[in-house]
């Protein structure tokens, strides 16, 4: 038996392939967005992996540094660094803003990194290109996808900072790319105010009789230079010694400490179920939402279709042909439609939606197996209007009459 | 009477019920040989459509008896479980249009019914081409139906028709969109082929210049049908 769906693509190529590829189009948008939600993800586990720590120290019932702002004083690291366990300990500060440079700025996540050696916790572990921080101000290594070039001075407040090293895929949860200066630099920048706001402060600090005792002199200078200093950081890093439990050293440290401490699956659940779990939320929807319309697009479409050889099905039905062979026409015809498109969809994702989108967009096989099976189901869906439809026609059309 | 051919007796169909019923057809008598070709000529709604959809196994009578060949397939209710068979296997029809399916080239268009009927695509496609050979259109086998003249598309809708050998053609008008020339080939080909394969054939037909054709013709009116002698001229010598 030939292939009636088969010889009617072939007969009509021209309004499939047109049409397949207006829903292939639509399946790419679908996939991206799916690739969309997979390079969140990514992005996040990116942070983690690329931060060289086993825990993160933070402040007390916040669930910093990524989700919540988290205060620790920057000696913190002292009492860890001697718990049980712990290898390795380092500072860091995260702050997200606006990095200027030319007279352009770009949207990156700074970190400021403790001095140390390459291996460090928070220190990128590899670069593409130049060095690592090796003086304590006023260099910094940045991401690629900043744009910033080997030897290029960008502006981070009020300082400015030579590029000497660069890294890759160095992204924070929201794929934001990273800039690393040295940690000092990086505590002045976070709380940094303007200097009318210091003389200000200062003035009001004078004022204060409680601060201003001439009969305790120094006193003043000694309250004034608290406020210009910033003694916090965000979290402490800790690596944990091998043979040890991170586990284990986390109890120790809340316990001891009073401070609240994360092991790797806790902050990649805090980044994936808490910080992009919005984010997540939409993309879903979005991806419903493309769905139901790739649904009433393709069942629009192969309705229209059957619509359109209403007088071969009355014919066909005539001359005894069977209805799972009707029913195989339209099914096979939606099927095919959703290939073409799926692999419209595939191609125009990979090669043209992923490499310009500004999120990285991370298009996973099984992602792209699961999306195949979707759009055959959602095909056999959409065809059963159009089945029923051309199981009412009445052979006795063919006749007239 | 012979054991081929297609006979009906008191054939009825009534529409709808109570007051609202309509009798389209309250006494039907027909019967016609393997291998004749009869006309069957009525005025717009006298009952032509619904007896041609009663004889073709697409709506069901309401009473009376239709053999075909040796056959009870109607006696006051189907006698035949599956009517797609029996429609695709033993009823050819060729209707006012050819209404051939575009997407299939000629030959498949004639082939899908003995496809349809389990036979093997090779088989299907020589039993196509040996009647297109016979109706000459052979040499457009490969063809579109849309590249064909109208002539042409009709004698493939004939070959089509004939393509599973069925006793009874029933065809529909066959020739309304035709010139007389072309009208007249027509109702020889189907004299042809009715006589080589023993089928056959009714024609409904209001057309004034293939009626002399007929050697019988049944006329229909208010449901009711009436045999006459008809004129019997050859297709050929009236062409000429």
């Amino acid at each position: 038996m030939i292939s009636l769906a088969g010889r009617d693509i072939i007969h009509s190529w021209g309004k499939f392939v047109f049409t397949g590829f207006g829903l292939g189009l639509l399946i790419g948008i679908t996939l991206s967005m799916a690739g969309i939600y997979r390079g969140m993800v990514d992005d996040a586990r990116v942070l983690l992996d690329n931060s060289g720590a086993d825990l993160w120290v933070v402040q007390k019932n916040t669930i910093g540094p990524y989700a919540e702002p988290s205060s620790l004083y920057d000696d913190t690291w002292r009492e860890i660094r001697g718990m049980p366990g712990v290898k390795q300990v380092a500072n860091i500060t995260y702050l997200t803003m606006q990095v200027a440079k030319d007279g352009s700025d770009v949207r990156a996540m700074v970190a400021g990194i403790s001095p140390g050696t390459p291996g460090t916790p928070g220190w990128p572990p590899l670069l593409v290109a130049g060095r690592h921080i090796t003086r304590s101000h006023y260099e910094a290594v940045a991401d690629v996808a900043t744009g910033f070039k080997l030897g290029d001075v960008v502006r981070i407040r009020r300082n400015h900072y030579t590029v000497v090293g660069l890294t890759r895929r160095m992204v924070s949860s929201n794929g934001d790319p990273m800039i690393f200066i040295p940690l000092k630099d990086a505590q002045e920048a976070q709380f940094l105010k303007d200097n009318d706001a210091i003389r200000q402060q200062r003035r009001r600090t004078a004022a204060n009789p409680a601060f201003n005792r001439p009969a305790v002199p120094g006193l003043l200078e000694a309250a004034v230079a608290t406020q210009s200093v910033n003694p916090f950081v965000n979290a402490v890093l800790v690596q944990v010694a091998s043979g040890h439990n991170p586990l284990t050293t986390a109890t120790s440290i809340r316990r001891w400490k009073n401070l609240t401490v994360y092991t790797r699956a806790q902050m990649e659940e805090i980044l994936v179920g808490k910080l992009i779990a919005t984010s997540a939320r939409q993309i879903f929807m979005f991806l419903v939402i493309l769905s139901i319309v790739s649904s009433a697009i393709v069942a629009f479409i192969i309705y229209t279709l059957t619509q359109g050889k209403i007088r071969e099905i009355a014919v066909l039905k005539l001359i005894g042909t069977k209805n799972r062979t009707i029913i195989a026409l339209i099914m096979q015809q939606s099927m095919a439609l959703g290939a073409i498109g799926f692999v419209v969809g595939k191609i125009s994702a990979t090669l043209f939606m992923a490499p310009i989108f500004p999120k990285y967009v991370l298009l996973l096989p099984l992602d792209s197996v699961i999306g195949f099976i979707a759009v055959m189901i959602i095909c056999i869906l959409a065809s059963i209007i159009s089945i029923r439809a051309a199981l009412k026609v009445d052979p006795a059309e063919a006749i007239g009459g | 009477m012979s054991m081929k051919g297609i006979r009906i007796e008191g054939l009825k169909k009534r529409y709808g019920s109570g007051d609202t019923a309509v009798d389209a057809l309250k006494h039907v008598n027909m019967h016609v040989e393997a291998g004749e070709i009869v006309g069957l000529i009525g005025p717009s709604g006298s009952g032509k459509s619904t007896l041609l959809k009663c004889l073709g196994a697409v709506i069901e009578p309401t009473a009376g008896k239709m053999v075909l060949g040796s056959d009870i397939i109607y006696d006051n209710g189907w006698r035949v479980r599956d009517l797609r068979a029996l429609r695709r296997d033993r009823i050819g029809f060729v209707f006012q249009a050819p209404y051939l399916i575009p997407f299939l080239d000629v030959t498949d268009n004639v082939a899908l019914l003995p496809m349809l009927a389990g036979v093997s695509n090779a088989e299907s496609r020589k039993r196509a081409m040996e009647l297109l050979r016979e109706l000459n259109v052979d040499h457009r086998a490969h063809a579109m139906p849309s590249k064909l003249s109208g002539g042409e598309q009709q004698r493939v809708a004939i070959a089509r028709g004939l393509v599973n050998r069925p006793p009874v053609i029933l065809a529909d008008e066959p020739t309304a969109p035709l010139n007389s020339d072309r009208a007249l080939t027509v109702i020889r080909l189907l004299n042809d082929m009715a006589q080589k394969f023993e089928t056959a054939i009714i024609v409904v037909t209001h057309d004034e210049k293939i009626i002399p054709t007929f050697k019988r013709i049944y006329h229909i009116r208010d449901g009711v049908t009436y045999e006459e002698k008809g004129e019997g001229r050859s297709p050929t010598e009236m062409a000429t």
